[in-house]
């Protein structure tokens, strides 16, 4: 038997292990699957072997090979068997298989019930260390079910490294099975106070996890952690405990109350970077949640923006993202001290690492004013056109036009340098995913800035004209569709429409939906040059238009798209009908000159007033010319589109109540009965679309809804039934809750917007906005710039120039110096300061103005959404672990320690009122702890004093953990081929934190402050900072021998030297055994990876 | 929440994957080469956070990742873990492993990737943080490797000796053996 077994390891002696097979893989780069499929049937063979240690070597293969993305699920149950192993080497190999390739839904997984509990109670405790780190990450509902109690016991055992780990292993089987989660509380609890600093870090880590998703069950644990907050060292579970207590005060803000004092204390106190920027944190949160009655509250945020804009300026490039991501947590509630910032945040505009520039987008949006918004945007195109990526274009795309529509635009003052932008957004042809976005601007400008339609028309005759749809997938071409509208709807703004006309008739290549638009818009046109050319009497010009339109929109007719096709074909017989008007005409009477003057006084009074026009036409002498039923034709087809649109509130439909008697879950028509016929049922329908407009009850068409089915509608109707559709349309107008009625007053102005108005009985139907006409920017306008945009800047610049002068003659001529600059040469805009000037100049006046008007229900705004749990994740498992704890049965404890134990008499007292405010209501005790806890602060003070200096000891013990060792460690930056700057940095680091040991800094507190701020300044240290993981004061210490070790520098350096030369010749020697293949790469794979230089980082 | 911890090299190549949320083999093979791709161009001299890919995470959740040489040690965690802390647990974990490995380099990772992942089981568990002192955590990897000293015992010398004799790599000695050049030669 003993012979066998050993004849069977002498076998195997040959099989590949892990290394020959990664040295395998390596050798045969070119036919890399074929090797490993080779290899796994080797594997296959050899988990058939009886031996086990045969099957642990297969088993950690196959650990590689998962890695290279191959599945190894099928070994599922050799994996067990190496799990099952007695000893500790193969059952470490089998877990570490185990932990990559099963998971929760593993069927395998009921088998390894037994296998695990006998793991976990073995009696060496890294077997069930092991095993316990296997089960964290496969761990299935089942196997939490059983193994709950297991785990539950090994949380109280006597090994701290096993109650750390089961600690640990409890949140994983929470998840799996809430019901342990009661059972096993107070035991967690309890954990929070183990002896074991390990221990305690695990349970909080624990319960932060827990009451990140669940904070309300978690709140009458709050005195313990604030307890711990002021006691503890170790500044991994500090941070752990400081996030918690930010999630805590969203629930409870008179926690918050008790939190600020210690952790601006921590704040202004604490040197690890990551510390601070917690507190920092939390600190916001606090501020957050309670609105005010703070009495020093504006004090604490200034704290905060202070430490943060530090961070920002820091050359840190984490510091500096992560001062950014604080800040717009502040600019939500406190705008105003985060604007006082501007000139920081504008200048990581230009950082050259994208991730702080997208942070530093995001506050933008709290940045704006009317006065630097120009220039802002400016910068943004100039680093659209600069940047690479489209993802980032798209992002800075879409915060341009954030930024200029926020709050109704209220940051824009001039709409003419805003169309200039969009169209400038869509020449840049970022790729961009965002065309429908800039179409909906464009056309939201149109319509609520009545001002600046003219310029607009213009502008879009011109993108129609030159845009090109590009073959690249993306979605600008939606901006045509934006054009169109506003060229057909605002055609009496053209100069040319003919043009225009001709523009939009050009047959091109595009998606159905916009093409429809097109058609429409062409006939909106074509409306509008019929009605001029009638007013001229032009004839020739009707027809003219009418054959060309009839032509081009033949394109149209053959369109694959339905919609369009359908749309042309309207078109084409309403503009036909038209057509044969006039060649009947023709063919029966003879032109006279005579008729024609006669026929313009005519058409002059139609204008005047349409009622005496129809009369007259009527005579029939005059329409010799042009027959009558041709005018109306031309006058129906303008009356279709007359009247304005405004926008509607996305929520207006809730403003319409439902009418009596309508019950929307009743038929609207009975399903047919069987013998029904066709014709009755017609019948109802057409009943029910007559009450619909009469009555006003439809209560799903809004404004533009029923307006573009009956304008579909009435190509086909006659005219006596448009006339009556008409009047009935303007019934309904005025009756229409959607239909915005303006004031009478505004009423005078807007009039020329729309000539059809005249002839309303009521005018007051359209909604109309009073205008400054100020457009003293039009006439620059045709001057041809690359960057048109900029002129507006340049314009508004020069405005502030004369309006300062005005003001004061002095500095008047630095500023004018500076204008220049910015005129001259761009690329030194980059360091002008936007608008830095004082705050109290005056703000521009806005040169439009925005309808704001929406149509919206009373009672609803617009920020409430209708989805508020969009985010709320059926799946999360979290959800079944809310779950009410009776904690208050386990402060007993606490609040007996203030009777037993008089030396923490104070801190205790803090955590019974902490405890007090948060379980009962909150304004009693605040009230009446007024002087008391003033008293009590300083008590505290003199505790915490002690605390930190016992804090100070531990961390320079600690603080040598990591550190003691790094001059043997530096590494030998000679053999590398390629060193980098950093680690030459790093090196240095090491020198100087070599020395920290002094213990003076108590103290020199001030002094080393200054020096230390001194010694952030010498660039050759300024990013070698370095704080172990467990410190909390020394950072300042070594900042400032930092500086004095400047000079021993050279000296230490020798050492240095010594230490490296003598790791050459090691590594060489290690290393030279290595076969052939690998020699090529060698070098770079044994480049070290020069950590035995600290971090750069700070903690 | 730590949700999954990469290393992988300037090419793209895995030299270690811990996934604490189950993805199939081939999705973790996308979401190496889409982190990878993240993380590749950016320079040196930029900051360490990177807002995750579209395969991992969302919104909610982070690339903290920091280069030594040759290779990039990723996490990807959630909004519960502090950044900075992050960073220095990375610092924390290559530092041990130079210790361990004693001038740790990438050919260490590729050849010892088990060995790694149990000196990575000592600082995270379950996605976890379990223990951030490094005394500590040598200390149990130091012990747990004399159990394995301790267990392979004499049973194991012979395979201990033929896998010396694959690794001294004989053709590669003698090619390594440098004799003089011929011109140098004096007769």
């Amino acid at each position: 038997m003993a012979l066998k077994k050993v004849k069977g390891n002498f076998e195997r002696m040959f099989d590949k292990n892990l290394t020959d097979l990664v040295r395998g893989i390596r050798n045969n780069k070119d036919n890399e699957a074929k090797y490993i499929s080779q290899c796994i049937e080797e594997i296959k063979q050899e988990l058939r072997q009886d031996n086990i240690n045969v099957k642990c070597n297969a088993v950690a293969k196959l650990t590689y090979i998962q890695m290279l993305g191959y599945d190894i699920s099928w070994a599922g149950f050799n994996i067990i068997e190496v799990m099952s192993s007695s000893r500790f080497t193969c059952k470490r190999i089998g877990y570490l298989a185990a932990s990559q390739c099963f998971h929760p839904d593993s069927e395998l997984l009921m088998l390894t019930t037994n296998m695990i509990r006998k793991d976990l109670n073995s009696q060496n405790q890294y077997d069930a260390g092991v095993a316990l780190s296997g089960l964290s990450c496969f761990i299935s509902p089942d196997l939490s079910r059983d193994l709950a109690n297991d785990i539950m016991t090994l949380m109280s055992s006597t090994k701290p490294y096993l109650r750390m780990k089961a600690v640990l292993m409890m949140y994983k089987v929470f998840l799996r099975y809430p019901e342990a989660l009661r059972p096993a509380f107070p035991k967690l609890k309890e954990k929070l106070e183990d002896p074991d600093p390990g221990v305690q870090s695990a349970a909080v880590n624990v319960i932060c996890e827990l009451a990140r998703k669940n904070p309300k069950n978690y709140l009458p644990l709050a005195p313990i952690f604030f307890k711990l907050m002021t006691t503890s060292t170790n500044n991994w579970m500090l941070i752990k405990i400081i996030k918690l207590f930010a999630s805590l005060t969203t629930i409870e803000p008179a926690l918050g109350r008790k939190l600020t004092q210690p952790l601006i204390e921590i704040i202004s106190s604490t040197s690890a970077m990551s510390l601070l920027y917690e507190c920092i944190n939390t600190v916001i949160a606090v501020l957050i949640s309670i609105s005010s009655g703070m009495p020093n509250h504006s004090a604490s945020i200034q704290l905060c923006v202070q430490k943060l804009r530090i961070l920002i300026e820091d050359s840190d490039q984490n510091l500096k993202y992560l001062g950014l991501l604080a800040m717009s947590k502040i600019l939500k509630t406190h705008p105003k001290s985060v604007q006082s910032h501007k000139d920081l945040i504008l200048a990581c505009l230009d950082d050259k690492d994208e991730s702080i520039r997208l942070r530093a987008l995001d506050l933008l949006y709290g940045m704006v004013s009317k006065k630097n918004l120009m220039e802002i945007v400016k910068r943004l195109l100039g680093h659209m056109e600069r940047a690479e990526g489209s993802a980032y274009r798209d992002e800075l795309l879409y915060k341009v036009i954030e930024i200029c529509s926020q709050s109704s635009y209220l940051y824009v003052t001039n709409f003419e340098w805003y169309l200039t932008v969009l169209v400038e957004l869509i020449q840049l042809e970022a790729g961009s995913k965002h065309g429908r976005l800039i179409a909906e601007q464009l056309l939201d400008v149109a319509i609520r800035v009545p001002v600046v339609r003219q310029f607009a028309v213009n502008e879009m005759t011109n993108l129609l004209d030159t845009f090109v749809v590009s073959a690249q997938s993306n979605s600008m071409y939606e901006v045509l569709y934006a054009a169109a509208w506003i060229v057909g709807e605002f055609s009496s703004e053209l100069e040319d429409a003919e043009k225009t006309l001709n523009i939009l008739l050009r047959p091109r290549q595009l998606p159905g939906h916009i093409q429809g638009v097109y058609v429409q818009n062409v006939i909106k046109l074509f409306a509008r040059l019929a009605t001029t050319c009638l007013e001229l009497q032009d004839v020739p010009g009707i027809l003219r238009v009418c054959d060309h339109v009839l032509d081009k929109l033949q394109h149209f007719n053959g369109s694959s798209d339905i919609e369009v096709q359908e749309r042309a074909n309207s078109a084409c017989i309403l503009i036909e009908m038209l057509r044969a008007q006039f060649t009947s005409a023709n063919s029966t009477t003879t032109t006279l000159a005579e008729t024609l003057e006669a026929n313009v006084d005519m058409l002059h009074v139609e204008d005047e007033n349409k009622g005496e026009q129809e009369q007259s036409t009527v005579d029939g002498i005059h329409t010799a010319n042009i027959p009558t039923l041709a005018i109306e034709i031309v006058q129906e087809m303008t009356l279709l589109f007359a009247g304005e649109l405004i926008p509607v509130a996305p929520k207006a439909q809730r403003k319409v109540p439902l009418p009596d008697g309508l019950d929307l879950d009743e038929w609207i028509n009975p399903p047919p009965p069987e013998d029904a016929s066709s014709s009755s049922s017609e019948h109802d329908k057409d009943e029910l679309f007559v009450s619909s407009t009469y009555g006003h009850v439809d209560g799903e068409g809004n404004g533009s809804g029923t307006g573009a089915g009956k304008r579909r509608q009435s190509l086909e109707l006659t005219p006596e039934q448009l006339e009556r559709q008409r009047m009935a349309r303007l019934i309904e107008q005025s009756n229409n809750p959607h239909y915005l009625k303006s004031s009478p007053a505004a009423t005078a102005a807007g009039s020329s917007n729309n000539s059809n108005a005249d002839q309303y009985d009521n005018i007051d139907d359209i909604p109309i906005t009073e205008l400054p006409l100020d457009m003293e920017g039009v006439a620059a306008l045709r001057v041809g710039v690359t960057k048109r945009s900029d002129k507006y800047l340049l314009q508004e610049q020069e405005h502030q120039q004369q309006l300062k002068a005005a003001h004061s003659s002095r500095g008047s001529k630095d500023s004018k110096k500076k204008h220049k600059k910015t005129k001259k040469s761009k690329k030194s805009k980059n360091k002008v300061a936007y608008n830095s000037s004082s705050e109290s100049e005056e703000e521009p006046k806005p040169l439009h103005i925005v309808n704001t008007t929406l149509d919206m229900p009373e009672g609803v705004t617009m920020s409430d959404s209708e989805d508020k749990d969009g985010k709320y994740d059926p799946n999360d498992p979290h959800r079944a672990l809310d779950i009410e704890l009776d904690i208050a049965d386990f402060d007993g404890p606490t609040t007996k320690s203030k009777e037993t134990s008089r030396k923490n008499l104070k801190a205790a007292e803090d955590t019974a009122t902490a405890a007090t405010t948060t379980t009962t209501a909150a304004v009693t005790t605040t009230s009446s702890s007024g002087k008391k806890e003033k008293k009590k602060d300083k008590g505290k003070g003199r505790e915490r004093e002690k605390t930190r200096e016992h804090r100070t000891r531990k961390a320079h013990k600690t603080h040598d953990l990591i550190d003691t060792n790094s001059p043997n460690k530096t590494i030998e930056t000679t053999t590398t081929t390629a060193t980098t700057p950093q680690q030459g940095v790093n090196n240095n680091n090491n020198n100087s934190t070599n020395n920290t040991s002094t213990n003076q800094h108590k103290k020199k507190k001030k002094e080393k402050s200054e020096k230390g701020d001194k010694g952030r300044e010498k660039s050759a240290h300024k990013s070698t900072i370095v704080e172990p993981l467990m410190d909390v004061d020394v950072d300042m210490d070594m900042l400032q021998q930092l500086t004095d070790n400047a000079i021993e520098l050279p000296a230490t350096k020798k050492k240095h030297k010594k230490d490296k030369s003598q790791h050459k010749e090691k590594k060489h020697a290690s290393k030279s055994q290595q076969p052939k293949g690998e020699s090529s790469l060698l070098d770079d794979y044994e480049q070290p990876l020069g950590i035995s230089t600290p971090s750069k980082e700070i903690f | 929440m730590i949700k999954a911890i990469l290393v992988f090299n300037n090419h793209g190549k895995p030299r270690l994957s811990k996934f604490y949320q189950y993805f199939d083999e081939s999705l973790q093979q996308q979401i190496i080469k889409e982190t990878f791709q993240l993380v590749s161009k950016r320079d040196d001299n930029v900051c360490n956070f990177l807002e995750g890919g579209s395969l991992i995470g969302g919104s909610d959740y982070k690339l903290i990742y920091r280069h030594y040489a040759t290779l990039y040690f990723v996490f990807c965690v959630d909004s519960s873990e502090s950044e900075l802390g992050i960073l220095d647990l990375i610092q924390v974990f290559v530092e041990t492993l130079d210790k361990c490995f004693e001038n740790v380099c990438e050919l260490d990772l590729i050849f010892h990737a088990d060995a790694v992942h149990h000196i990575l089981s000592e600082l995270v568990m379950g996605g976890m943080v379990l223990q951030t002192n490094m005394t500590d955590i040598m200390s149990r990897i130091e012990e747990q490797n004399k159990l394995v000293k301790q267990e392979a015992g004499i049973s194991a010398a012979p395979a201990r000796a033929v896998s010396a004799v694959k690794s001294m790599n004989i053709p590669q000695q003698i090619k390594d053996i440098k004799l003089p050049a011929i011109k140098d030669l004096k007769f």
